[in-house]
C-alpha cells in the first residue's frame, strides 16, 4: 500500500493534466495552476525539513569535530543571526534602513556576487582544456571556437574588415551560430523532448518507480 | 495733367477692386479647402463578431474591413488614425467604447464578454476631426469550448509516440530481444565506484538544483537509485547534498530502498542526504567547499543545472575526481563536456535509469522513442525539400 497509493495517486493526476491540457473549458482550465499551488504549499512546508536537517547536520560536525566543523559554526551563526534580525525586524523587514536589509545588502548579495563571478575564471580554465587539439573533432571545435570568439569582438572585425563582406569574421560567426550550431541545438532539443515524453509515460503507467521509493 | 492724374485714380481704384475680389475668391477657396478637411473618414465595412475558439469563454473576437482612407489611402485629409470598437447589449440600445486600435488594425478581442450574453458591436473610423460608424454586426455570444482543436496534432503526435512505447514495453515483455546503443558516460558508471571503493573515498551524487517538478530531478533520482545499489554492492561512500527539501526526501526513500534491494540495509544511514539550501550559489559554495575538502574519488552531477555548472564541474576536476555529468539544459552542455569525463546528453539522461536497470519494460519504452525521431526526420526531410523547391509556407496544411 505504501508504494501503490503514491503510484495511483500520480498515474490518476498525471493523465488526468495531460487530458485537461487539451480541454479549455472550467473548471478543467484552472486544475494546472491548482496542481501547482499543492505543489508550492507541499514545498513551503518541506522547507521546515531542510533547515532542521541543516542544523541537525551542522550541530552533530561541530559535537565529533569533523573535519572543517568551524564552517558549521559559521552556518549556525548565519542562520540564527538572520532569523533573529528578521523576526525582529518585524513586518517590512526587508525595506531598505533595517538592519536585516543592510546585512543582505551587504554580505550575503557580495558573496552571492562572488560565487558568480568565479564562473569567468573557470571558463578560462575549462577552454583552455576543451580547445586543444587533441584530435580531429577537437580540432575542429577550436577552429570553430576561434572564428566565434574574434567574430565578436571589435579587432575580429578590424583584422577581417579588408575582405569581402560575406568573408568577413563576423559574417562566419553569424554563419556558425546559424546553421550548425543551431542544427545540433534543435536536434538536442527533440531528443529532450522525446525523452520527457518517455520518461513521463514510464512513470505514468507505474514502470519507473525510483523516485516513488522502490523499483 | 489733371486728366492724366484722373486716370491714374482710375486705374489705382480698379486695382484695388481687384485685389479685394482677388482676396475674397481666396477666402472662399481656403474656407472651401477647410471644410473638406472636416469630411469624417469612410466607415469601416463587413464587421463580424462571433465566439473566439478554442477558448475557455469569455472572449468575442470582431472582425472588420478597414475603411478606403485607412494606411495607404491619397487624401491626407481624413486620413484614419485609428479605430473605436463599440459595444451594446440591446439592438438599438447605446453603445459604450470598448476598446482602440491603430491604423490598419482589422481585429479586436473583447476579453471583457459574460458567457451566454448577446452583445451587438460597431467599429468606429476615427479621422483627424470627425469619425465615421459601421453598421451593426450580426450579435455574438461568448461560450467555453470542450475542445482546443489547434492542438489536434500535438495530440495525434503524442498518441503516435505513446502507442509506440507501450508497443515496443510489450515487444520486450514478451521476451524480444532489443537494441540499445553503448551509452559510454552509463558504462563508466561501475568504474566510478569501483575507483571510489579502492581509493576509500567518497562519491557526490549533486541531483541538480531544480525541485521534484522537473523531470530532470526525476530523472537524477531514478538515476541515483541505480547509482545507490552499486554503492551498496561495493560497500562505497555515497553522500548526496541537495538543494530542496523534497529532493533531500526523495533521495532518502530511493537510496534506502536501493540499498534494501542490494541486500545492504545495514549500510544506509538517513545523513548521507542533506540539506544546504536554496540559494544556487550558496549551494554551489558550500558543494565546492565538500569537494575540496572531502577530495571524493566520484562525482555524479545529474539534474538540472544552470551558471553553478561550471563552477562544480571544474572544482570536481580541480581534486582529481572521475566525474559523470548528465543534464537536459543545452546551455550548460558544453561546460559539461569540456569539465567532466563522461556527459549524458540530453535524451541520454532520460534513458539512464531503464540504461542502467536492464529492464526490458524499461529499455522496450527507449525503443518507442525511436518512432518519434522517425516522424521527427521526416517532417524534417519534408521541410527541408519544400524550401529548397521554394514552398515557403504550408502552415495552411495544419489548420
Amino acid at each position: 500500500m505504501r508504494r501503490e497509493v503514491p503510484l495511483a495517486i500520480t498515474a490518476i493526476v498525471g493523465f488526468a493534466l495531460i487530458i485537461v491540457y487539451f480541454i479549455p473549458h472550467p473548471p478543467f482550465n484552472h486544475s494546472r495552476d491548482f496542481f501547482e499551488d499543492l505543489f508550492f504549499i507541499i514545498a513551503a512546508f518541506a522547507i521546515w525539513l531542510g533547515c532542521l536537517n541543516l542544523l541537525k547536520v551542522n550541530a552533530d560536525k561541530v559535537y565529533r569535530q569533523k573535519k572543517g566543523w568551524l564552517f558549521s559554526v559559521v552556518v549556525w551563526f548565519g542562520f540564527f543571526l538572520m532569523v533573529i534580525v528578521g523576526f525582529w525586524e518585524g513586518r517590512g523587514f526587508m525595506n531598505p534602513g533595517t538592519t536585516f536589509y543592510y546585512l543582505y545588502d551587504k554580505l550575503y548579495y557580495p558573496l552571492n556576487a562572488t560565487m558568480f563571478s568565479i564562473l569567468a575564471f573557470f571558463v578560462a580554465s575549462a577552454s583552455y582544456r576543451a580547445f586543444r587539439a587533441r584530435n580531429k573533432e577537437a580540432t575542429i571545435l577550436l577552429i570553430a571556437a576561434l572564428f566565434v570568439m574574434l567574430g565578436r569582438v571589435p579587432f575580429g572585425y578590424y583584422l577581417s574588415s579588408w575582405l569581402p563582406e560575406g568573408w568577413r569574421l563576423g559574417n562566419i560567426t553569424d554563419w556558425i551560430m546559424d546553421f550548425p550550431q543551431t542544427a545540433a541545438q534543435r536536434a538536442i532539443m527533440i531528443g529532450i523532448a522525446l525523452g520527457i515524453v518517455s520518461s513521463s509515460l514510464r512513470v505514468l503507467l507505474g514502470l519507473e518507480r525510483t523516485f516513488a521509493s522502490g523499483e | 495733367m489733371l486728366d492724366r492724374f484722373r486716370v491714374v485714380g482710375q486705374e489705382k481704384k480698379q486695382m484695388i477692386r481687384f485685389s479685394f475680389i482677388f482676396l475674397f475668391t481666396l477666402l472662399l477657396f481656403s474656407s472651401a479647402t477647410g471644410q473638406e478637411a472636416t469630411l469624417p473618414p469612410s466607415p469601416p465595412t463587413d464587421v463580424i463578431a462571433k465566439d473566439t475558439p478554442n477558448d475557455a469563454g469569455g472572449s468575442i473576437t470582431i472582425t472588420w474591413k478597414k475603411s478606403p482612407d485607412d494606411i495607404g489611402a491619397v487624401r491626407e485629409e481624413n486620413k484614419v488614425k485609428g479605430y473605436e470598437i463599440l459595444r451594446s447589449t440591446e439592438s438599438g440600445g447605446e453603445y459604450e467604447v470598448l476598446g482602440k486600435t491603430t491604423a490598419g488594425a482589422e481585429t479586436y478581442f473583447d476579453s471583457h464578454a459574460k458567457n451566454g450574453v448577446l452583445y451587438y458591436y460597431k467599429v468606429r473610423a476615427l479621422g483627424m476631426q470627425s469619425f465615421s460608424e459601421s453598421l451593426p454586426a450580426t450579435p455574438a455570444k461568448a461560450k467555453a469550448q470542450w475542445l482546443d482543436w489547434r492542438r489536434k496534432y500535438t495530440f495525434l503526435l503524442a498518441l503516435i509516440l505513446a502507442l509506440s512505447i507501450v508497443y515496443f514495453i510489450n515487444q520486450a515483455k514478451s521476451g524480444k530481444q532489443l537494441f540499445i546503443r553503448k551509452i559510454a558516460g552509463l558504462e563508466a558508471v561501475e568504474e566510478a565506484v569501483g575507483r571510489a571503493t579502492e581509493m576509500g573515498r567518497k562519491i557526490f551524487y549533486i541531483p541538480g538544483i531544480s525541485d521534484m517538478d522537473s523531470m530532470q530531478t526525476i530523472a537524477a533520482v531514478t538515476i541515483l537509485g541505480q547509482v545507490a545499489k552499486k554503492t551498496a554492492e561495493y560497500e562505497a561512500k555515497l553522500e548526496v547534498p541537495t538543494s530542496r527539501s523534497l529532493v533531500m526526501v526523495s533521495c532518502r526513500e530511493t537510496i534506502k530502498e536501493a540499498y534494501s534491494n542490494a541486500g545492504r540495509p545495514d549500510l544506509y544511514n538517513e545523513d548521507m542526504v542533506y540539506y544546504l539550501t536554496d540559494d544556487q550559489f550558496g549551494y554551489t559554495a558550500a558543494v565546492d567547499g565538500l569537494f575540496v575538502r572531502e577530495k571524493p574519488a566520484a562525482v555524479f552531477l545529474q539534474g538540472q543545472f544552470y551558471a553553478e555548472s561550471l563552477i562544480l564541474a571544474e572544482t570536481g576536476n580541480y581534486v582529481g575526481a572521475i566525474q559523470i555529468a548528465g543534464t537536459a539544459q543545452p546551455a550548460q552542455l558544453p561546460f559539461f563536456v569540456a569539465a567532466c569525463d563522461y556527459t549524458l546528453i540530453g535524451e541520454e539522461l532520460f534513458a539512464a535509469s531503464a540504461y542502467l536497470s536492464r529492464d526490458p519494460k524499461l529499455l522496450g519504452s527507449l525503443k518507442g522513442q525511436d518512432v518519434g525521431k522517425f516522424i521527427f526526420l521526416f517532417f524534417i526531410i519534408v521541410g527541408s525539400l519544400f524550401i529548397t523547391f521554394g514552398i515557403y509556407d504550408l502552415s495552411f496544411l495544419f489548420r
